[in-house]
């Protein structure tokens, strides 16, 4: 099962990436080497597994309702790409 | 051609615990921006969403007490999409395995009930608020909201009227507020409604094109909103155009819905189970808790109203159709143990000024305890009823105790017999032909010399009382 380029360009646009002619080429190669890679899973027999969501059989990681001080303000905009008056700065979308 | 509607909702509700619901962030409005934020609402690398175990109680109380059937194990899904208002690049939903499913809600509408099915309400996270800049190409976004718990209920497509739509919508609300999860604050968003709405022709079994509505922030704005797309539905079927399928906003200054127009209008989510978060398995015990400690419901405490108190069904279900209208109605009741007088005057006195100040019984400034004591005022004949009307409209305006009104203005019911025998005689000299018509037979002009007297009191003449003395000066 071998992803194409239109797959690539819709996952991009998804994603909000504007790729260049020659990362289309070269992402739909490097993921479809990943999924081939990927794809041995299908190998193995799993017709007696019942399908699980999660690996170990954990249930219920629960907290209790604590408000807990956070991030300074100062400190949650540091890797911002832009800041005004305390909030994040982005290019408008509508 | 005769059209039928076919309505579907979604309602999301924020939920009233004090943190966030996969960290410890506080969840209070109207904080300053980004000032309840930490790494696992922010999306940082590395940080992990444990879950608020008060969260699920509240949603699994929901789920109890719309008759929901509830999923054994349930699991956390990422919803994936590209937007500044979602830090992580993915929404923490449910998916595949929801925590509820199946559950129902009856509603009352066009004099009949109806069963409103709900498909299921599963727990997510809220995403952030942007504010757009009205000057620049840009958006402000502020985190604090990202992370609140939120529940969605997803209603089957039972619809018909906007008129079923906004008694679902309020019956929930309703329900909500009684569970005290919920702040059913419509304004400040912790309470929200989309719709998913049709048309057909009358008689065909399959759906038509549906239309997404949303940015309805009121009861009010969803009925006209839905009426609108109706309408606008109908044209176009009429004119043999199709119904495209998109979103819409409603505008409340247009008094229209618009297309939102390409954002997001590829839905296509890539949903998968959160590997950062552990299935929930609800046993049979803690759901047994849950359920004991439901607090009593809408229709529940309708019925008790209509046994304990003695009231019409349409007394209990507009009285318990609010909680705290509900409320008042009990306290009120416990000062003047007359419930069908107190709920005569909340259903018709109360509930007209606050309908005219368009507002909720919070805002009311008589309490249940003022009004209640100007009830007994009236039945010990200290004041007439009609007078007690306007004792009631200065309650209202000042917030003064009725007994303090009263003696203020001096509206004690008169009750002395020689005080209005007296006024009465100054009447009948006054008024021969009447008395002559009265001696001649016409008993109707008695109306006539009672509102005179009651005009010489300010209405303070106890209204018994004058008739008794009119009869026997006339005798």
């Amino acid at each position: 099962m071998a992803l194409t380029k239109e797959e690539v360009l819709h996952v991009a646009q998804l994603a909000r990436l504007a790729l260049e002619p020659g990362e289309v080429e070269l992402f739909t190669r490097q993921l479809n080497d990943i999924l081939a890679y990927v794809e041995k899973l299908q190998e193995l027999d799993t017709s007696g597994v019942t399908p699980m969501a999660h690996v170990i059989p954990v249930f219920n990681a629960f907290r209790e309702d604590e408000v807990k001080t956070g991030l300074d303000r100062d400190a949650a905009l540091d890797n911002a790409p832009g800041r005004e008056e305390g909030s994040f700065v982005v290019p408008r979308i509508i | 051609m005769e059209y039928e509607a076919i309505i579907g909702l979604e309602i999301h509700a924020e939920l009233l615990t004090a943190s966030k619901i996969f960290c410890g962030c506080a969840t209070t409005f109207g904080a300053p921006p980004n000032t309840q934020v930490c790494e696992v609402c922010l999306g940082m690398p590395g940080s992990l969403p444990v879950l608020n175990q008060k969260a699920v109680e509240f949603a699994l109380k929901m789920a109890l007490a719309t008759d929901c059937r509830i999923n054994e194990e349930s699991v956390f899904a990422r919803k994936n999409y590209f937007y500044p208002d979602l830090p992580k690049g993915y929404q923490i939903s449910q998916y595949e395995l929801p925590l509820a499913e199946h559950g129902h809600l009856d509603i009352r509408a066009g004099g009949e009930t109806r069963r409103i099915g709900i498909t299921r309400i599963h727990l997510e996270e809220d995403a952030g608020k942007l504010i757009h800049s009205e000057h620049r190409p840009v958006s402000f976004v502020d985190f604090n909201r990202t992370g609140v718990p939120l529940i969605e209920i997803v209603s089957e497509p039972d619809m018909r009227t906007p008129e079923e739509a906004v008694e679902y919508f309020k019956g929930l609300r309703n329900i909500l507020l009684y569970l005290g999860i919920c702040d059913g604050n419509m304004e400040e968003g912790s309470l929200r409604c989309d719709a998913n709405i049709s048309l057909r022709p009358m008689g065909q079994s399959e759906f038509g094109t549906k239309a997404e509505l949303k940015n309805m922030n009121s009861f009010r704005f969803v009925k006209q909103a839905l009426e609108y797309e109706i309408k606008r539905q109908r044209a176009l079927l009429e004119a043999g155009k199709e119904i495209v399928q998109e979103t819409r906003l409603w505008d409340t200054a247009q008094g229209q819905t618009a297309s939102m127009r390409g954002k997001e209008e590829t839905h296509d989510y890539r949903y998968f189970p959160d590997p950062d978060l552990v299935p929930v398995r609800i046993e049979a015990a803690w759901l047994e808790d849950l359920k004991a400690g439901l607090p009593e419901l809408p229709t529940a405490k309708g019925q008790r109203f209509q046994e304990q108190y003695g009231l019409p069904a349409y007394d209990a279900e507009v009285l318990t159709g609010d909680k705290a209208l509900a409320d008042y109605f009990e306290a009120c009741v416990k000062e003047f143990p007359q419930p069908k007088q107190v709920s005569n005057w909340i259903m018709v006195e109360l509930l007209r000024e606050l309908k005219t100040q368009d507002a909720g019984i919070a805002a009311c400034p008589v309490t249940p305890g003022a009004l209640g004591k100007l009830l007994a005022l009236v039945e010990k004949g200290t004041i007439s009823g009609s007078l007690a009307k306007k004792v009631f409209e200065e309650m209202w305006a000042t917030g003064k105790d009725p007994e303090a009104i009263v003696k203020e203005k001096g509206l004690e019911q008169i009750s002395d017999a020689g005080a209005l025998e007296a006024a009465a005689q100054e009447i009948l000299a006054a008024h021969p032909k009447e008395v002559a018509d009265y001696q001649a037979g016409k008993t109707k002009v008695m109306g006539f010399f009672v509102g005179q007297l009651m005009r010489k009191t300010k209405g303070q003449a106890n209204p018994q009382l004058a008739n008794e003395i009119f009869q026997r000066l006339l005798e």
